[in-house]
């Protein structure tokens, strides 16, 4: 199976992606900056613009295919991943990107979540993690902390939540990545490896619901606290982060831990260095699972890992079967097996049928 | 004495019906008696009586399966009412189907079977074979099972191999009873069991045993043949409604230039159809075995966006979990064929058995203003033509199609006349071509109302759809209120003029008077039958029977208007009645309704009806 990405440029702009439709999500909502960001990395991408899907389910970002100007649906709430597993399986050669959010893939369509990162089809999936339910105006989500108070949770929530990497990861996802909607420059970097990438691309992205969970990740995206809770990772480079880029990451018996590089002898050589094409998911997972104010949350591409995709699998089945099947028409079908021959015209031998 | 030639009587018809434990092989029996019927030369229709267990406790009447076969010298429609011809291959199968059969049917037991534990786990207070309740029948003990385990012994296989074999010792025995040749047989037992010599052998020698032993004790006073039914020319199979199905939808797939996609998940009695088209993909056919009954839909919704002749399968609870994604499919004006093989419900309900009654949910089992077509298979073999259109009118007038089978078409069989693919109708979906100037998403076929189908990866046709209500034309989200009363409109007008490109409504019979019976679907083989026996008795009746529902046949008005009763037949409490009381409010409809997981017989049928050509 070709890649789905041509490496031919094709003097494309964001124009070219710019949708004719009236922009409705709340003034100030992360989705506007990850859209523009989109609009940034579909031209560089060397696809055709008729080549694009963008498919989503049901919330504030399922309006996304709305806004961009390629082919699109939208779907039903939390079937998104159903809708792009069909697609890229009936025609492989289409770059089709998948726009969810907590509620719509963690809650309604969770099912559907881990199968596709189980099957593993090439589509780049972005979920838009605000950690609420925006649409229907407030309730938790499964991504929701536990004890939050929000409209259906008025004692704070009595659940625990999920972790989209850790959920990933574990339904065998070999890609997934996180960024935040606060840096551009990151969710562009990001997005184009996510569409490099051949097989299902998991893209977490922290969004901030202005008006029903504002600053619910400011830790991390804030100005005056991201350099501290944010690291982002890098493949073959050391895990340091910090305003001064003086903090590290360390692996001892007791797991993951943040250091300080100078202090007890340590240098940078005693560090981890990251390797998301390790196939083994237990530092990904760790890293999913490091959360503020213990842990700086990890960005960048975690994991990114070679699988084969279900669409090469099944049409590489297809073209084998065309070439050895002795049935090449639906008429060679139906003539196989048992079969019998009546060769003469009712009346010869007696009766007549009705 | 006489010879075995002067002893043949000739019959026009029969009924046999092989019973065992369903570990027996009674149904592997019963398609090997079906093949060798095809050879005969007979017509004939089958269908399976089996249990929704794998393995029941052995033994007990819970775990009975069964097979019936009706052959015959003329047209057979239905798998016939009682057996002439009983294989009980243990006292619970005896027990189980001894209701099943004529007065004075033949029964064939394994005696070996009938022990003092049998009879007691098959609720038998004292043994049938001895206390005098099969007077009437004509009962032949026979020790099948030793006899088998002898007719293997120079083979030394073990025990329970050769015993497995029984059921070839009971199908020979009714080999001789009907005049069969085996030949077949033996061709099937060479290419089935090709890596075990041994095997094919064993089989071979049992079946053969079994036929010489009916002969030689002369257990039969007569034996019977059927002369070969008047067939018209021409290549014939025997087929079972799911597999029908399946073909029918590949036919489409190929003949409309577009590759079959089916998203499905395994659900009795429709899961054969999923694994059927699992095995094409020499024609490029897809089957996506998803992880729910959702994701089955929702993946051929986007299959179908991008062109592919998409198809669904399912059974009535999965009829209920599909049914927002087919608001979908109707909100997108998407082609989508929803195949579902109705069960008894509601709920789990009656996995195994039959019922018509997921016609209401077919209908308007959704959200919204949501109309679909709705057409329902008449019979074993019709599954493919059913299939066909389904397909056909889901692509040219780019709409979700429910077609209805049953769990008994579905398993049932009959035989099947082979069809040219080439010369069934055309299918030409309204496919729009790269960068059509007038090309708009919704912008519609002024005779069909259809729109355009814009294939992702055309160039100059890039669109947006979705579940929000669409602006004609454009097909931009909106909320105008006026727009939504066009839509919704258009909408159900857009299915309604299907009906000018279906067939008109048949008449069986007089096209006016007194009686008109009228069914739909699956019970088609029997009303027929019953129509067709009545009238040479002289009864003045017709039938009408429905393969459309929605729309319906242009001319059923006027069809209904011309008799002064109407008696509306279904397996269920009264559906498709109330459909039609609700489209033809100025004309009277009685009701005759079955509901106990089994298809109408013949005489309960034309006893109800000679009930009201009477009154």
């Amino acid at each position: 199976m070709a890649d789905t990405i041509d490496t031919k440029k094709l003097n494309l702009t964001k124009e070219d992606f710019e949708s004719d439709q009236m922009v409705k999500w709340c003034p100030g909502c992360g989705d506007h900056a990850i859209l523009r960001s989109v609009e940034n990395v579909f031209p560089e991408l060397g696809i055709l613009p008729e080549n694009f899907v963008v498919v989503s389910g049901i919330g504030c970002s399922s309006r996304f295919p709305y806004y961009v100007n390629t082919y699109g649906i939208h779907g039903i709430h939390g079937r998104a991943a159903a809708l792009a597993t069909g697609i890229k399986l009936a025609n492989p050669k289409l770059s089709v990107w998948m726009i969810t959010g907590d509620g719509d893939s963690m809650a309604i369509g969770g099912n559907h979540f881990i199968h596709i990162a189980r099957r593993n089809p090439d589509v780049n999936i972005l979920l838009f993690n605000n950690k609420i339910y925006g649409l229907t105006k407030g309730q938790y989500s499964p991504t929701t902390p536990k004890g939050q108070k929000t409209k259906s949770s008025p004692q704070g929530t009595f659940e625990r939540p999920f972790n989209p990497g850790t959920l990933a990861i574990g339904a065998r996802a070999s890609f997934f990545a996180r960024v935040v909607d606060t840096n551009p420059k990151m969710m562009t970097e990001v997005f184009m490896e996510a569409a490099k990438y051949h097989g299902t691309s998991i893209v977490e992205v922290l969004q901030n619901c202005v008006i029903f969970n504002n600053k619910i990740h400011s830790l991390i995206t804030s100005r005056e606290t991201k350099d501290d809770n944010q690291i982002f990772l890098r493949a073959g480079e050391p895990m340091i982060f910090g305003k001064d880029r003086d903090k590290g990451l360390m692996m001892d018996e007791k797991g993951l831990r943040v250091v300080k590089l100078g202090e007890d002898g340590i240098t940078e050589k005693d560090l981890l260095v990251h390797n998301p094409f390790e196939e083994d998911t237990g530092i990904h997972t760790m890293l999913c699972e490091m959360m503020p104010p213990d842990y700086p949350a990890a960005l960048g591409v975690i994991r990114s890992v070679k699988t084969e995709t279900l669409e090469d699998t099944v049409w590489n089945t297809i073209e084998y079967e065309q070439k050895n099947s002795p049935l090449k028409s639906v008429n060679d079908l139906l003539r196989t097996g048992n079969t019998w021959e009546v060769d003469e015209e009712p009346g010869k031998n007696g009766k007549k049928r009705k | 004495m006489v010879s075995k030639k002067d002893k043949v009587v000739e019959l026009e018809n029969a009924v046999v019906r092989f019973a065992g434990d369903s570990g027996d092989g009674m149904q592997l029996t019963g398609s090997l008696f079906s093949d060798s019927t095809a050879f005969a030369g007979n017509d004939f229709a089958t269908f399976p009586d089996y249990p929704a267990e794998i393995r029941a406790p052995q033994g007990t009447v819970a775990g009975v399966s069964g097979f019936q076969i009706h052959f015959g010298s003329s047209d057979i429609h239905t798998s016939g009412d009682l057996a002439d011809v009983l294989v009980a291959m243990n006292p619970a199968s005896l027990k189980a189907n001894v209701k099943w059969i004529t007065t004075n049917a033949v029964i064939i037991v394994d005696t070996d079977a009938f022990t003092e534990k049998n009879l007691i786990k098959a609720g038998y207070k004292t043994n049938p074979l001895k206390d005098g309740t099969l007077s009437g029948h004509t009962v032949i003990e026979a020790p099948i099972t030793t006899l088998t385990k002898e007719a293997v012994k120079n083979l030394n296989i073990d025990n329970k191999s050769a015993q497995k074999s029984k059921n070839m010792f009971a199908l020979g025995m009714v080999f001789y009873m009907f005049n069969r040749d085996y030949k077949k047989t033996f061709e099937f037992f060479e290419q089935k069991f090709k890596s075990n010599p041994l095997v094919v052998k064993a089989n071979k020698q049992v079946l053969t045993a079994g036929y010489n032993y009916a002969d030689t004790i002369e257990v039969f006073s007569r034996t019977y043949k059927i002369i070969p039914a008047p067939l018209s020319k021409g290549l014939y199979r025997n087929v079972t409604g799911n597999l029908a199905t399946s073909w029918g939808l590949l036919a489409a797939a190929e003949r409309s230039g577009r590759k079959l996609f089916l998203g499905s998940y395994p659900i009795t009695p429709a899961s054969e159809i999923l694994q059927e088209l699992s095995k094409h993909k020499q024609f490029g056919a897809i089957a996506f075995q998803a992880e729910d009954e959702i994701a089955g839909i929702v993946s051929s919704i986007g299959a179908s966006y991008t062109g592919a002749m998409a198809v669904t399968s399912t059974s009535g609870p999965g009829l209920s979990l599909k049914s927002e994604a087919i608001g979908l499919a109707v909100m997108t004006e998407l082609p989508l064929v929803i195949v579902n093989v109705q069960r008894g419900g509601p709920s789990t309900g009656l996995p195994t058995k039959s019922e018509q009654s997921d016609l209401m949910q077919a209908l308007y089992g959704r959200n919204g203003e949501a109309p679909v077509i709705v057409m329902a298979a008449q019979s074993s073999a019709d599954c493919f033509f059913s299939a066909y259109e389904a397909a056909k009118l889901a692509m040219e007038h780019m709409t979700p199609v429910i077609l209805l089978t049953d769990g008994s078409l579905a398993n049932g069989s009959e035989v099947f006349k082979i069809p040219d693919v080439g010369e069934m109708p055309p299918i030409k979906p309204p496919i729009v071509k790269a960068n059509d100037p007038d090309y708009k998403p919704y912008k519609r076929d002024p005779e069909k109302l259809s729109r355009p189908w814009a294939l992702p990866g055309t160039e100059g046709l890039r669109h947006r759809i979705g579940g929000l209500e669409k602006e004609n034309i454009t097909g931009n989200v909106s909320q105008d209120p006026m727009n939504h009363q066009k839509m919704s409109e258009i909408r159900e007008e857009k299915v309604e003029r299907v009906m000018n490109y279906i067939p008109e409504l048949e008449v069986v019979g007089e096209e006016e008077g007194e009686l008109l019976v009228v069914g739909w679907g699956g019970t088609y083989g029997v009303m027929l039958t019953t129509i067709e026996e009545m009238r040479k008795e002289g009864k003045k009746i017709s039938l009408a029977h429905f393969k459309h529902i929605k729309p319906l046949p242009k001319n059923t008005e006027d069809v209904l208007k011309r008799f002064k009763k109407i008696l509306v037949c279904e397996i269920n409490l009264g559906q498709f009645v109330n459909y039609l009381r609700m489209s033809f409010p100025g004309i009277t409809f009685d009701q005759f309704n079955k509901i106990q997981g089994l298809p109408f017989m013949v005489s309960e049928l034309k006893e109800k009806f000679n009930e009201y050509l009477n009154d």
